[in-house]
């Protein structure tokens, strides 16, 4: 036992969770007594210092600072790789170094907690089955829909992203790791810490976080307790954002292949560059709107409090500063998801591939430039609002081009409408309902009526189920034999698509119809002139809930006993296909040279990248994809 | 390329039929979008500006999706793989230049239009109010609106809203707590009320009868309980009840309101307001608190709704 506990692993982490509410109890007690405060012991501030605390200790005992701490402490610090890859299934539970691990840990939490997020929705939607109260009463549900999004949010459509880019983005750029193995392991680990820590607000007196996902002052700094847990859990998930938002862009930077040129690199890296630069960028402002928050309500800081000097205003202006970018965030992954699985299955290159990646830096920049069109009606200056209308009109320009684009790769190639590419096909249909409702959201005369509607919530749900869950959908199905070395049953996705399809269309749609009739987001009871639309939408989310378990059936199924999938089952080009499924422990037994672009279908013999460096010289092929002489090119 | 037929070129019929499907979807499309009721009543001068404003969202939106959808339906009935090109690939088609620059500068035309009727738009029902305008203060509290109207006997507090019909009307909205939204639908009307400052909203209403005022920020337990109506009257009855409101507010109000402030916190479930429920309010406070507390948070809340006075 004694032994356990000195070894990193679930023993220590939790004898060192448990020293950890002794310290902060220490702290908080003696700093009462030193101050001469009464009472002596105060529960909640304890709780308060523990949120901040225990993680911490819990990160260390799990062993996600061993190696650091060694090194500092001037011990020999051994790189024999002990940690890295899995040899069997415990290992998934363990502080590991491989990319491909880490990936399928992130996936694995992240579909975790969308089931717990989901359920949360099913329970909003019984409640809001019929006008008046059904089951829960009104603390309960603010806090049941406030867990749904911030959950769905924070711990699922943000890493998921990251998780399948993890166990892809290394091999697709021909490298055997992320740059930083360590900080990778410890970005995964503070998640599971956060998306607990949300969930057991749910225990906090006063009952969990109800201010919605936005947490807007004062409304957040008055709450009970249970409002810190999402205060510091979201300041674990942006810490956990930052550093693989950081590891992404070193690893692309600096660990592409020989010839790997930033135009030949496929779109998914390119998608993924942007994502970190906005997540880098972005994600500091969420936690500073945070700390604010809690310095506001731990210490009185006054921050959003008027009567102190304070700004109420100021909160929302920080907060979107993020939380705008972070809709790209959610978003930009997602289309580098989708040209992947295009160009494979339609078997022909990314129509306009520079374009594409200009696209996206685009969005980048513009995405940060138009956060106060959240804030149409929130009492900001007037003048900001037009200005902040163009520039949000304006991101549809680029938008519009990943989309044409898309319709351009379909064009004249050979379609393969198998499960991923239903899922990508489903996702330009349902991603161009949401975007067209952005771009009417973003004229500010309309959105002064239905900001705040139902209509915000149809749109959310189209960007975000129709588009990023849809993208995410894609990419488990197209990489699950590269993950598993398993074919999934493509009958079974298919059924989940179309019942997905159907139900999502059927839930959210009417949304559109009572939002402009007059229904506000965020309640739990209504007016009854909206119980018909009401019911049809709550019936139409259970099936949608449902169709969810058709997915959880055949990954689990398939995984285990799934028909063996070889290393290229969709004979794509791109290099993480050109080794063996799932890869060797190291990635690559000779590290691969780029040759030529990524999506060169229908170009005779053209390959991607070769591994036998002999090879490497005679296959020329148009470097990138380039636009309008690009056909010529590569004949 | 192999020489089976659906691989071939797209024909001039091909791209005619394609295109009659296009303008025949998106006619029946907009149409059927036009058709649905959307709109609760038109009861200010800006309602039937947005509403137009709509339909013209509608109808430039919907040929866009219609398009997208249909190019990429096309596509997958065309050239979906068939049985033994299981080993194809398509055309080698890196870009179009040419394309590509259509499909920035069109969208970009159309947002310019489209900012730019939204951008007049919005000029013109926030135009500011003319002199002599009537002053309604707007003041949001956990979980019910106040409104405070100056009349020539008085100001006059009430927790309907009325309104005399065609007079403009401008809101001061306030909120001692935190952030309220002050939304009435019928007049496509919605700004905060955030605490420290005082936003404004200027309209005239146009049609009689009540409409809802509803709460749209989350606001706290309460918030989706925090719905009460405004009436638009004639100017005669407005000015008759103004008055009559003027000079019971002096007589009685303040008892009244203290009476029945304690009983909701001591006793919530004895009376219901309508449009709230049983068992929202905790049950306990007369066990938990002195009758000087109570007596303090009523007198409190009273001052929130009604304003200092």
């Amino acid at each position: 036992m004694a032994a356990k506990i000195r070894q990193p692993g679930w023993y220590r982490a939790l004898a060192f969770s448990i020293l950890g509410v002794l310290v902060c109890l220490g702290l908080s007690t003696g700093l009462r007594a030193a101050f001469a405060l009464d009472p002596v012991y105060d529960g909640e501030s304890v709780l308060q210092i523990s949120l901040l605390m225990v993680p911490l200790f819990f990160l260390g005992g799990i062993g996600c600072f061993d190696y650091w701490l060694r090194w500092a402490s001037g011990r020999t610090v051994v790189d024999d790789h002990k940690d890295h890859g899995a040899k069997s299934w415990r290992d998934y539970f363990k502080v590991n170094t491989d990319h491909k691990v880490i990936g399928i840990q992130y996936i694995c939490v992240s579909f975790f907690f969308m089931f717990v997020g989901g359920l949360m929705a099913m329970l909003v939607r019984a409640e809001l089955a019929a006008p008046g109260r059904q089951f829960v009463d009104p603390n309960t549900y603010n806090g049941i829909f406030s867990i749904h999004a911030t959950l769905l949010i924070f711990l699922f459509v943000i890493p998921v992203f990251a998780g399948i880019a993890n166990y892809v983005l290394p091999l697709m750029i021909g490298a055997p790791d992320m740059a930083f193995p360590r900080l990778n392991a410890l970005s995964f680990w503070m998640l599971p810490v956060a998306g607990t820590m949300m969930l057991l607000s749910f225990l906090a007196p006063g009952g969990s976080f109800a201010a919605g996902w936005t947490a807007y002052a004062p409304l957040s700094v008055d709450a009970p307790i249970g409002q810190s847990f999402f205060t510091i859990a979201v300041q674990f998930a942006g810490a956990s954002s930052i550093a693989t938002a950081l590891n992404f862009l070193v690893t692309i930077i600096t660990m592409r292949a020989p010839g790997m040129t930033f135009f030949r690199m496929p779109l998914l890296v390119w998608a993924n560059f942007s994502t970190s630069l906005l997540v880098v960028i972005a994600t500091p402002f969420i936690a500073a709107s945070q700390f604010m928050v809690i310095l506001d309500r731990a210490l009185g800081f006054n921050f959003f409090n008027p009567a102190g000097g304070g700004d109420v205003l100021m909160y929302q202006h920080v907060f979107w500063f993020y939380s705008h970018p972070a809709v790209y965030i959610m978003m930009l992954p997602g289309f580098g998801i989708i040209s992947e699985v295009l160009a494979t299955r339609a078997r022909k290159p990314v129509f306009g591939y520079r374009m594409m990646a200009f696209s996206l830096l685009a969005i980048v920049l513009l995405g940060f430039t138009v956060w106060a069109h959240h804030m149409f009606v929130s009492g900001m200056s007037d003048w900001i609002r037009i200005p902040m209308m163009i520039t949000t009109a304006i991101i549809a320009i680029p938008t519009g081009i990943k989309i044409f684009s898309w319709i351009a790769t379909l064009w004249r190639g050979v379609l393969k409408m198998d499960t991923p590419m239903l899922w990508a096909t489903g996702f330009i249909a349902m991603f161009t309902l949401g975007g067209i409702s952005g771009v009417m959201l973003a004229m500010v005369p309309l959105d002064i009526h239905v900001s705040d509607t139902y209509f915000i919530v149809a749109h959310i749900h189209y960007v975000l189920f129709g588009g990023s869950l849809f993208t995410i959908f894609a990419g488990i199905y197209f990489w699950f034999p590269k993950m598993t070395g398993r074919m999934f049953n493509e009958r079974l996705g298919k059924i989940h698509f179309w019942l997905t399809f159907v139900f999502f269309n059927l839930t959210f749609a009417p949304m559109h119809l009572i939002g402009v009739q007059g229904m506000p987001r965020r309640v739990s009871d209504y007016a009854d002139q909206f119980a018909t639309w009401n019911l049809l939408i709550s019936i139409s989310s259970f099936i949608l809930g449902i169709s969810s378990l058709i997915f959880l059936y055949n990954v689990i199924v398939s995984w285990r006993s799934g028909p063996k999938a070889g290393a290229n089952p969709w004979n794509s080009l791109t290099i993480e296909w050109q080794v063996s499924s799932p890869p060797p422990i190291f990635n690559f037994d000779s590290i691969p040279s780029v040759v030529g672009g990524p999506y060169e279908y229908g170009v005779p013999g053209a390959v991607h990248a070769v591994f036998d460096e002999a090879k490497a010289e005679p296959v020329a092929v148009a470097a990138g994809a380039s636009t309008g002489a690009g056909a010529e090119e590569a004949d | 390329m192999t020489g089976q037929s659906h691989r071939g070129a797209v024909t001039a019929k091909n791209w005619i039929a394609l295109l009659a499907i296009i303008v025949v979807a998106s006619a029946l499309g907009i149409t059927f979008m036009l058709a649905l009721n959307w709109f609760p009543a038109q009861a200010s001068d800006a309602a039937p500006k947005i509403d137009a404003f709509w339909d013209v969202l509608i109808i430039v939106s919907v040929p866009i999706f219609v398009a997208v959808t249909a190019m990429m339906l096309f596509s997958i009935w065309r050239w979906r793989q068939r049985p033994g090109e299981e080993d194809l690939d398509g055309p080698p088609i890196h870009g179009s230049t040419k394309l590509e620059v259509i499909w920035t500068i069109v969208p970009t035309i159309i947002i310019a239009a489209l900012t730019t009727y939204a951008a007049i738009l919005l000029v013109d029902i926030q135009s500011a109010p003319a002199k002599g305008t009537r002053v309604v203060n707007v003041n949001g509290v956990q979980f019910a609106w106040g409104f405070e109207t100056q009349t020539p006997s008085g100001p006059v507090k009430t927790s309907k809203l009325y309104l005399p019909l065609n007079e403009p009307v401008k809101f001061n909205v306030r909120s001692k707590d935190v952030i309220h939204d002050f939304w009435v639908p019928a007049f496509r009307l919605k700004v905060d009320a955030v605490p420290g400052i005082t936003t404004t909203y200027n309209l005239t209403p146009t049609k009689l009868g009540t409409f809802d005022v509803v709460c749209a920020e989350l606001c706290g337990l309460g918030h989706a309980y925090m719905r009460q109506t405004v009436t638009v009257l004639t100017p005669e009855r407005y000015t008759a009840m103004m008055a009559e409101l003027a000079k019971a507010a002096g007589a009685t109000a303040p008892a009244a309101g203290a009476d029945l402030g304690k009983q909701s916190t001591v006793r919530p479930n004895k009376e219901i307001v309508k449009g709230s429920s049983k068992g929202i309010m905790p049950t306990n406070y007369s066990s938990s608190t002195t009758k000087a507390q109570i007596a303090a948070a009523v007198k409190y809340i009273d001052q929130s709704v009604h304003g200092k006075g």
